[in-house]
């Protein structure tokens, strides 16, 4: 690891100061930023803790959830209105990592985390456009079981690592950042990119921003939402495939849908495809298989996961099935 | 700067660089708390800052001057084990011993974690009062490996003990 210094922020102000050399990193509770710089694939000249900023969830005029950035993963998965009013969040949450490293995790930190592709990790053997640009993808011909099956480039076939992110992209959450230039608001969709030529570029955050709030709208069917990891073990691994969704009916026909997926692109996939498909139609599992379709038509698989297409089909059907209480 | 651990404080001068695993093992000789993979896979580093389970080695020891961290050696009173040191061996929760510190320091944590009603992601109702059947004791130690396998008595330690009244 390379030397650093290191400072506490006491408030947004100074993190942005401290914060605004190029040379500096956010720190959140370091699950993800301590392993890369001892890898040396991160290399900050100083570490600004952000932990003691905001950690507080609060309900806001409209009925929504504001969720302090430096809240740990575990006291929003816990958290009562999450709980019962969000349940994907929850499930998702608890989905990731192990519960060591969720009492370590910041919210901020979870968006922020970098994929865990063996190729970006492999410092010693392995070329990658993500950690190195322009030296090449090992992973495009070799062994990319884990890797992306939509909106990847020829540069990068990485995925997003988080479960939480998938559910904030299915709420349609909003991401409060402060910058040099001030305040702004991004959807949550709207914060990660896909990689095209630039992979080593994960989200739109300009240099020196902070994430300081995810907000959560009031959504009162997302009271029947959930969320579902596939993974190679029962627990404590990254997800081939995820899903998120929240489904409200009326009778037996869909009123209203959000659906996500996880372990399928480099950014948490929105499927908004396969919401257009589903919305006001039947609650039936060949409706439900025919919206994955749907969303899946652009799926370009690599050698080793072609499975991915079929498997986040079924998950889909899985799912929504068991919100709708019909037989998948 | 100042550092708590086992209920006794300690001055230290830290490189920035230090984990708070290598700060214990190297410069306090407290080396009851284990390194295995130091990149947060496999459990063994398990620590308690202010009662919660947190992974040593993949936290930087600056982040926590001041806080109050347990380890494995400040379990037992005098001779005294701790409840679920002697259930381990009962239960014979352990072949080699290395992943047992962090194991019983992880199922600490996980006891506040239930009786705090957190729930999991195998628990059917997320608003329900937890109840630790043997499914939700494997899924929230699902965090801590045991290469000698020896999962199962590890489970019944802690059914057994610090599961309480939330074990079925």
């Amino acid at each position: 690891m390379n030397p650093f210094s290191y400072a506490r922020a006491g408030d947004t102000a100074e993190a942005l100061q401290l914060g605004a050399a190029s040379s500096s990193a956010y720190l959140g509770g370091g699950t993800n930023l301590v392993d890369l710089m001892r890898e040396t694939i991160a290399r900050p000249a100083t570490l600004v803790d952000v932990t003691g900023l905001s950690d507080t969830i609060e309900e806001i005029d409209g009925g929504g959830i504001l969720i302090g950035a430096a809240v740990r993963n575990t006291a929003l998965a816990e958290h009562r209105a999450i709980r019962t009013r969000y349940p994907m969040l929850t499930r998702a949450i608890l989905a990731g990592a192990s519960p060591q490293i969720r009492n370590m995790a910041t919210v901020g930190g979870n968006l922020l985390q970098r994929t865990r592709c063996v190729y970006f990790y492999d410092t010693a053997g392995s070329r990658c456009n993500k950690r190195a640009p322009g030296t090449g993808c090992d992973a495009l011909e070799g062994f990319n079981r884990n890797h992306a099956i939509l909106g990847a480039s020829r540069m990068c076939v990485a995925t997003h690592p988080s479960d939480m992110c998938v559910a904030l992209a299915a709420l349609d959450a909003t991401v409060h950042l402060q910058g040099a230039r001030g305040a702004r608001k991004l959807p949550f969709t709207g914060l990660h990119r896909l990689p095209g030529d630039h992979p080593e570029i994960d989200s739109v955050l300009e240099p020196g921003e902070l994430i300081t709030a995810v907000e959560l709208p009031a959504l009162p069917f997302a009271k029947t939402s959930t969320y579902r990891k596939v993974r190679d073990r029962a627990s404590y691994a990254f997800a081939l495939v995820s899903v998120a969704a929240a489904l409200q009916l009326d009778g037996d026909r869909i009123a209203d849908v959000r659906i996500a997926f996880g372990g399928v692109a480099h950014k948490p996939w929105r499927a908004l495809k396969a919401e257009a498909v589903l919305r006001n139609g039947p609650a039936t599992a060949q409706a439900f298989r025919a919206a994955a379709i749907v969303e899946l038509a652009d799926a370009r698989p690599l050698r080793d996961n072609s499975f991915k297409v079929e498997l986040a089909t079924r998950t889909l059907i899985a799912v929504l099935g068991d919100l709708a209480g019909v037989a998948a | 700067m100042k550092f708590t651990f086992n209920e006794h404080s300690y001055d230290v001068e830290l490189d920035n660089r230090t984990s708070l695993l290598d700060l214990l093992r190297e410069q306090l000789d407290l080396t009851g708390t284990k390194k295995g993979c130091d990149q947060g896979a496999c459990g063994a580093c398990t620590v308690l800052v202010d009662g919660e389970r947190i992974l040593s080695c993949l936290a930087l020891a600056v982040q926590y001057e001041g806080r109050r961290i347990t380890t494995v050696e400040g379990l037992a009173e005098g001779n005294a084990l701790h409840v679920l040191q002697q259930a381990f061996i009962e239960h014979d929760g352990f072949q080699c011993g290395y992943c047992t510190p962090g194991q019983i320091c992880s199922a600490i944590g996980l006891a506040a974690e239930a009786k705090r009603g957190v729930p999991s992601y195998v628990s059917s109702d997320l608003a329900a009062d937890v109840v630790l059947t043997r499914a939700e004791l494997q899924e929230r130690m699902s965090g801590n490996l045991c290469r000698c396998g020896a999962h199962n008595g590890i489970i019944d330690a802690i059914r057994d003990t610090v599961a309480g009244a939330r074990a079925e």
